[in-house]
């Protein structure tokens, strides 16, 4: 006797195994779908904006004319701007991390703040435009200055700054921990020798590419009221400024058709310093990654 | 004579400055943890203190019941709200459509088909996508998107919804199908093996087994992927125009909450003006939005997980 009738199974399997090739390909498919937008992006962007790529484009100023139109206040501006996020968020983002991973305690705080961080890092960033605005170009009269706006930027790449430099510190593993309190050393010179140091290859890569973020992001300078047209340089955090996402902004929203190969010329400019912090971070990924 | 280990640890504990260190330092870092708390209690507080004083001058029923947004008139502005809302939940409905498919079945394929080798190249790519600023998405809306739309559908004008709300859509793949990979990869291989030697095919595994076990974690997906195209600013600020409409017309141009505030900021509203007020009245409704978005993706992915 026979359980199991061979031809009924085959046939039955060939359908099931018909579907399940068919929504193979359906899923490949879709995948393929996402990475082509990349490359149709990133190429018609270096087509349209190639030409326009000189070392003039770099040092001039920002014109009426589209062919004399630079990004040099722009480029200089986006470098003042991090200097500024760069060690705020870095500074508030890693002590953060370091309060909630080695002294808070387990308990309804610390909860609070670590939901609190969460719900922050889902708010529309031009909302956070909308604090800068009340909070450090009104209230604490700082006008639409480097510092206003990297303060601004600050806020909304510090929940990412924290949720990675937790995950960095937690990685830490507790014999180090051990070992350093056993040889006498207190916790925060535990901290500092020992947990930090071995952190640290997680926490830049976190914070760089948070940073990235920061400096294509354009809602919140153009909400704090960051002007566009600059025929100078900042020369201090107290300056007013311009950043590359505002100047890509304006050229793209101007009627003239030759403003738009400028503003992919802008776009090359900002996607080569994206790609080069981006490098960065993963080549401290990579050179760093000590697994204990 | 040389100092003897013990003497050396009686003089280390009896430093003044290290005991004060030990105990600062803790102070100070909760000062620097409360900054994060600090900047939601300085939103929600500017959020509502300056929306208050723009109902001083508009009645709250206009903002929430009116369907005309007319801030701009001379004479006899409008503020009513829901023009605004129908822009961003077009925008956000075409993006949904475009986004949930395609992100989903990049998780699917991610988790259950992809080799290791194709895994690893998918991925960064992916991640190199979310990583695009959005001004970036906001240019190819406007010079490439909208263009080819308009070369298969005539009557689309350049500013449109149809457009920016394809793009946002591609914006928030990455997010969907990441967040939705890391849920299915966390349902136990067990469980698909278990599947598998029972004679499933892989798409019934994936299907019956690995999408409903993380189900939970696809939704809560999709919610912040909603959640995020409701708060794009530069797509649509771009490519989809500022015209507030009451009207299911996508073809041409309507405006957004995060669009409108955009408008006003480039323009000069002087401090004090209605209009000034507006845009944190507008910026408001959109914190309520995302909140609520953000907190139904945090209960969705708590409350109807599965624990293995």
């Amino acid at each position: 006797m026979r359980y199991i009738e061979q031809e009924k199974v085959v046939r039955r399997m060939n359908g099931r195994m018909v579907i399940n090739r068919v929504f193979q390909g359906l899923f490949m498919f879709a995948t393929a779908l996402a990475l082509l937008a990349l490359v149709i992006l990133l190429y018609r962007i270096v087509s349209q904006g190639a030409g326009h790529l000189s070392l003039d484009f770099l040092t001039n100023f920002a014109s009426r004319f589209p062919d004399q139109a630079g990004i040099k206040a722009a480029l200089v501006g986006s470098i003042w701007l991090m200097a500024v996020v760069a060690p705020t968020s870095i500074l508030l983002g890693v002590g953060s991390a370091i309060y909630l991973e080695e002294y808070a305690k387990k308990g309804r705080i610390t909860s609070f703040i670590q939901m609190n961080i969460s719900n922050l890092a889902g708010v529309p960033s031009v909302v956070f435009g909308l604090l800068g605005l009340t909070i450090f170009v009104r209230a604490l009269a700082l006008g639409n200055s480097v510092l206003a706006a990297g303060f601004t930027m600050s806020l909304l790449i510090l929940p990412v700054i924290i949720v990675a430099a937790q995950e960095a510190i937690r990685s830490v593993p507790g014999e180090l921990r051990d070992a350093s309190y056993g040889m006498g050393a207190t916790k925060w010179q535990t901290i500092v020798r020992i947990i930090l140091p071995a952190a640290i290859p997680g926490i830049l890569t976190g914070s760089i590419l948070a940073l990235s973020r920061a400096i294509g992001e354009t809602a919140p300078l153009i909400v704090v009221g960051i002007p566009v047209i600059i025929q100078f340089l900042p020369e201090g955090v107290m300056d007013t400024f311009t950043a590359l996402p505002m100047q890509i902004y304006d050229w793209s929203s101007r009627p003239q058709a030759e403003f738009l190969t400028v503003a992919a010329a802008g776009i090359i400019v900002l996607m080569v310093v994206l790609l080069f912090m981006n490098s960065i971070a993963v080549f401290i990924r990579n050179k760093f990654d000590k697994s204990y | 004579m040389r100092t003897s280990v013990q003497e050396l640890i009686a003089k280390s504990k009896d430093k003044k400055s290290k005991k004060i260190i030990e105990k600062l330092i803790p102070i100070l870092l909760f000062l620097i943890a409360s900054v994060s708390v600090l900047t939601t209690i300085g939103i929600v507080l500017t959020l509502i203190i300056e929306t208050f004083t723009f109902f001083t001058r508009v009645p709250l029923t206009d903002f929430i019941l009116g369907t005309t947004w007319l801030p701009f008139a001379n004479s006899g502005a409008q503020f009513g709200i829901w023009p605004l809302i129908i822009g961003t939940l077009k925008i956000t409905g075409i993006a949904i459509i475009v986004a949930v498919p395609i992100g989903i079945s990049a998780a699917i394929y991610l988790s259950e088909y992809a080799s290791d080798n194709v895994r690893r190249i998918v991925k960064p790519v992916l991640e190199v996508l979310a990583g695009v600023p959005t001004i970036v998405y906001g240019f190819f809306a406007l010079t490439f998107v909208t263009p080819v739309l308009q070369s298969f559908f005539p009557e689309i004008k350049i500013f449109n919804a149809i457009s920016p709300g394809i793009v946002v859509g591609i914006m928030i793949i990455p997010m969907i199908a990441s967040l939705s990979e890391d849920a299915m990869s966390s349902v136990p291989k067990s469980i698909r093996d278990g599947a598998l030697a029972m004679g499933s095919t892989k798409f019934e595994v994936a299907w019956k087994i690995t999408v409903p076990a993380a189900l939970s974690g696809i939704i809560a997906s999709v919610v912040l992927g909603l959640s995020r195209a409701i708060g794009e600013t530069m797509i649509v600020s771009l490519a989809a125009g500022s015209t507030p409409k009451f009207d299911g017309d996508f073809t041409g141009s309507i405006q957004t909450m995060t669009a409108y505030i955009v408008q006003v900021s480039k323009g000069d509203a002087g401090y004090g003006t209605t209009i000034y007020y507006s845009i944190y009245a507008v910026g408001f409704t959109l914190f309520l939005f995302t909140m609520a978005m953000n907190i139904l993706a945090g209960y969705m992915s708590k409350r109807f997980r599965e624990e293995y």
